[in-house]
């Protein structure tokens, strides 16, 4: 069991094959996503109870807690079963919920039959670097008067004393 | 990075933190725990690249860690890689059933 993954810049890719037909493999990816999911992904304050994915376009994922309270992290872009998905990454670099759309990311997965017990399945997250935006205020946040001269003329010295 | 920030103490001290640098002693005023237990919780935020930590004076000045795009990435590719592996591990246990 080994995934594949590759990084530039702003994009991520990741891919995997799975021995299931192309129709499993994409109603498993989207109705039992909550399954798979990691659990260390949530933003809810309490334990989720479970994780919908609303198989239309204009849909949302989006997860439910145990006390009701519910949180959309991302919305469904694109929904063409069972070759391709298309979600927004609507949660920021700090682990809060991206409520400017502009600061979203987005992520399609690809289902590609290679045989007809076979999948291969390819994932790209891609524009990373629109949550960037939002550095720029978090730099200014966080660096104020010292600013980030001071600061990488610090990391600097710490990288070469430790070269 | 999103385990770190799974305990909510840890959070609250990390957004804290992103409204501006702060000390233990600081943090400690502003939680609900003690100041080792802060300390503690500053310790795994560095581990995982979320704070960093500079002197002052005899004090330590920490704060939100500014390189977003390198942790982003790092997590983003940590969380897929997790995501599609037990991905495969369900899609393979319904298809067994199903034969």
């Amino acid at each position: 069991m080994s995934t594949h993954t590759q990084m530039t810049a702003t994009t991520i890719r990741s891919s995997i094959v799975v021995d299931a037909p192309i129709d499993r493999a994409f109603r498993v990816f989207t109705e039992e996503f909550g399954a798979f999911k990691p659990a260390s992904h949530n933003l809810l304050g309490v334990a989720i109870a479970e994780t919908v994915f609303e198989p239309r376009v204009g849909g949302y994922l989006y997860d439910r807690g145990v006390d009701g309270s519910e949180c959309r992290w991302a919305r469904v872009l694109a929904y063409e079963p069972p070759d391709r998905v298309l979600i927004s990454w609507d949660i920021s670099p700090y682990w809060r919920l991206e409520t400017d759309l502009e600061k979203t990311s987005e992520v399609e997965v690809r289902f590609i039959a290679e045989t007809d017990k076979r999948t291969r399945v390819e994932l790209e997250h891609r524009h990373l670097d629109r949550h960037g935006e939002g550095w720029e205020g978090l730099r200014d946040g966080v660096g104020g008067d010292e600013g980030w001269p001071l600061y990488l003329q610090r990391y600097a010295d710490v990288i070469e004393k430790e070269g | 990075m999103w385990t770190a920030l799974g305990d909510p103490t840890r959070k609250a001290i990390f957004e804290l933190l992103l409204e501006r640098p702060r000390a233990v002693v600081e943090l400690a005023g502003e939680v609900p725990v003690s100041r080792p237990a802060v300390s503690q919780h500053l310790r795994v935020l560095k581990d995982v690249g979320l704070v960093i930590d500079q002197p002052s004076g005899t004090r330590r000045i920490y704060r939100a860690h500014p390189d977003g795009l390198a942790t982003l990435h790092a997590d983003l590719e940590r969380f897929w890689g997790m995501t599609l592996a037990n991905y495969k591990a369900v899609v393979e246990r319904a298809t067994e059933e199903s034969e």
